[in-house]
């Protein structure tokens, strides 16, 4: 199994062993293992309803599972005390596929909302840092000031992933961030994705519909499908995996338009 | 973690010499030393004088973040002066791409919000004045347009949404009975208590009837069931349309050529309109009886001269001025509660004081309608 394969991998970010998540009588999950290693994007593909979002919210420790342990950074979440977990949220940032941010608070404020909560820095300093996130997600510093509802999809999204980064994570969880962007701004979302990663020398965990995203941005693809990994590996793997969703994803009509 | 052997306290040396000055950053420049380094940073800017050339090294940095780099990219900016222009130098080939994304931040300054001046209070006052013109605009503007959705369905019958108006019906009317029925209970006893200890002292006990009577059927029974309502009722009917309108809900009704008002505001003003009268005639006789019982155990009135002495006191003009009201007043909770909803704005606070503000201007435009009925009917001799 591609599974077993990532077990080489000496110092993975995030260690995922044997989880299982059930929803009244659904398994969603089913003694699923997964390994993110340090540096790369991982793209997380996968039917819809297979469960993506909800091993993403299991990592972060929204969604309560019946069995199995994560560990992030070296850390197990559910052995950890208050401090130590705080220790480890303070190291990720999450990009919630609707944006997620706080409507009643400004661009700014929402930037800068983990800063004053976690960080002792002058006014000055997160003002600046917060003009220097929004140039890095490509928005203007005129956005600042503007409210959640006053800004386009693609905007929400880019001011969502500079709240994710306004602490300078270790580790990033993009949920589906390209989706509801058109073409050329969700390519952009990508070579962005891309610049942060070895910018800030991320690690991404990015659950995705977009094949593009997949050839552009991803280092390394996971595949879901019936609660497991069926598939781990570089995308030349996946077009050569046997897999019949893998063999229509990969070899389909619009798959072999991004090809070309 | 490995990352933890490389967390040193962050420094920055000044090395003069001559006429150049070479800033060397050492140590962890990261988010958690801000306080710090921002210090440092301001101190090496006081002290750097005018030398002729300047090189920041960081090559000694063990670990840079976002934040290490832009202050570093401050102290490089404040150093430049004129034809010195500061130069970094060392600079990692890790660390190279962050610096330069950093260089690239404008640094605009931010507009801090205004300070609270008289100017700024009295355009408030202003604002707040002018508001209360619009708030009556759009009450009005809703009547009208629940009166024309009225008058279609009245011309076409089946358009009228008979299963969202049981739907609401069930929710503003069935549902409120209990706690309606068990305030307005309440109230009646303590009306009777009062009524009975204060008649007592002249022995005039038998008048607490007329008393109860009376305000209960004109008064207390329908004004409490409405200002219950519009708490319970009209805070649900504001908070569904508000989120529905921040969900695009309505704009997608009304591409497919729906109306709002006649698919939204309109079954819920009819489920509103009949509820309260039916409320009101619960409330008024929870009420009775709680005084009745009140009566019989606290003052001792037997429930059939209670009852004989009630016969007397009122009149069906009690009872009718009394129910007449209850449509107005819901007609009255439901405008205000969907003109509310229907302003709500994108964020949760704005859905938060539309709300609010359909309880508070219901509550009063009730309490307003109570006070005209009551001139009206003094006007008639009812």
């Amino acid at each position: 199994m591609a599974g077993e394969a990532q077990r080489e991998t000496s110092d993975p970010i995030i260690r995922v062993r044997d989880i299982t998540v059930q929803f009244g009588a659904t398994r969603v999950l089913d003694g699923l293992n997964l390994d993110v290693k340090r540096g790369e994007i991982l793209g997380f593909v996968g039917p819809s309803g297979a469960g993506k979002s909800v091993l993403t919210r299991t990592i972060i420790g929204l969604v309560p599972k019946i069995a199995g342990s994560i560990e992030v950074f070296g850390v197990d979440l559910d052995a950890s005390n208050t401090s130590q977990r705080r220790n480890v949220e303070r190291r990720w940032g999450v990009l919630f596929q609707q944006g997620a941010l706080f409507s009643s608070l400004t661009v700014r404020q929402n930037i800068q909302f983990p800063m004053r909560e976690y960080l002792r820095v002058s006014q000055r300093l997160m003002d600046e840092i917060t003009m220097a996130k929004l140039t890095m997600v490509g928005l203007k510093p005129e956005v600042a000031e503007r409210f959640p509802s006053e800004l386009s999809g693609g905007m929400i999204k880019r001011v969502a992933l500079a709240r994710a980064l306004s602490l300078d994570p270790d580790l990033v969880f993009l949920d589906e961030p390209t989706s509801g962007l058109d073409p050329i701004g969700a390519g952009d979302f990508d070579d962005l994705v891309r610049t942060l990663q070895r910018t800030l020398g991320l690690t991404v965990f990015m659950v995705t519909h977009d094949l593009d995203s997949l050839y552009t941005a991803c280092d390394r693809i996971a595949v879901l499908g019936n609660g497991k990994i069926i598939a781990a590996g570089s995308i030349a793997d996946m077009q050569a995996s046997q897999h019949p969703w893998l063999r229509q994803y990969f070899h389909g009509k619009r798959a072999r338009a991004v090809m070309t | 973690m490995g990352a933890d052997i490389l967390n040193s306290d962050p420094k920055l040396e000044r090395i003069a010499k001559g006429n150049a000055l070479a800033l060397c950053a050492t140590g962890t420049w990261t988010a958690s030393f801000a306080p710090v380094l921002e210090r440092m940073v301001a101190d090496a800017e006081k002290l750097a004088g005018t030398p002729q050339s300047i090189f920041i090294d960081v090559s000694e940095v063990a670990k840079l973040d976002t934040f290490g780099a832009w202050l570093i990219e401050r102290l490089r900016r404040s150093l430049t002066k004129g034809p010195v222009e500061a130069q970094i130098a060392g600079l990692s080939a890790n660390y190279s791409s962050l610096v330069d994304e950093v260089r690239r931040v404008r640094a605009t300054a931010v507009v801090d919000s205004s300070p609270i001046t008289i100017t700024g209070m009295l355009e408030q006052i202003g604002r707040a004045v002018a508001g209360v013109g619009g708030t009556i605009a759009g009450l009005v503007d809703m009547l009208g347009a629940v009166l024309a959705a009225w008058f279609r369905v009245l011309i076409h019958p089946r358009s009228f949404r008979l299963t969202s108006t049981v739907h609401h019906m069930e929710q503003v009317c069935w549902r409120a009975v209990p706690i309606i029925v068990l305030i307005t209970f309440l109230i009646g006893c303590i009306i009777a208590q009062q009524g009975i200890f204060h008649f007592r002292r002249f022995g005039a006990d038998i008048f607490v009837v007329d008393m109860l009577g009376v305000l209960v059927l004109r008064e207390i029974g329908v004004l409490l069931v409405a200002i219950m309502v519009a708490g319970r009722s009209g805070s649900a009917y504001t908070a569904e349309l508000g989120s529905m309108k921040m969900r695009e809900e309505i704009d997608a009704l009304r591409t497919m050529g729906f109306d709002p008002i006649e698919v939204l505001v309109l079954p819920r003003m009819m489920a509103l309109v009949l509820a309260l009268p039916i409320l009101a005639f619960l409330g008024a006789m929870a009420a009775l009886y709680g005084g009745g019982l009140v009566a019989w155990l606290y003052g001792g009135v037997e429930p059939e001269a209670f009852l004989l002495r009630l016969r007397d006191a009122i009149s069906i003009d009690h009872f009718i001025v009394g129910i007449v009201k209850a449509p107005v007043m819901a007609a009255v909770i439901g405008i205000v509660a969907c003109v509310e909803g229907l302003a709500v704005q994108g964020s949760a606070e704005s859905l938060g004081q539309h709300t609010t503000a359909s309880v508070v201007k219901g509550i009063f435009f009730v309490i307003v309608m109570d006070g005209v009925f009551a001139i009206f009917f003094a006007s008639i001799g009812m």
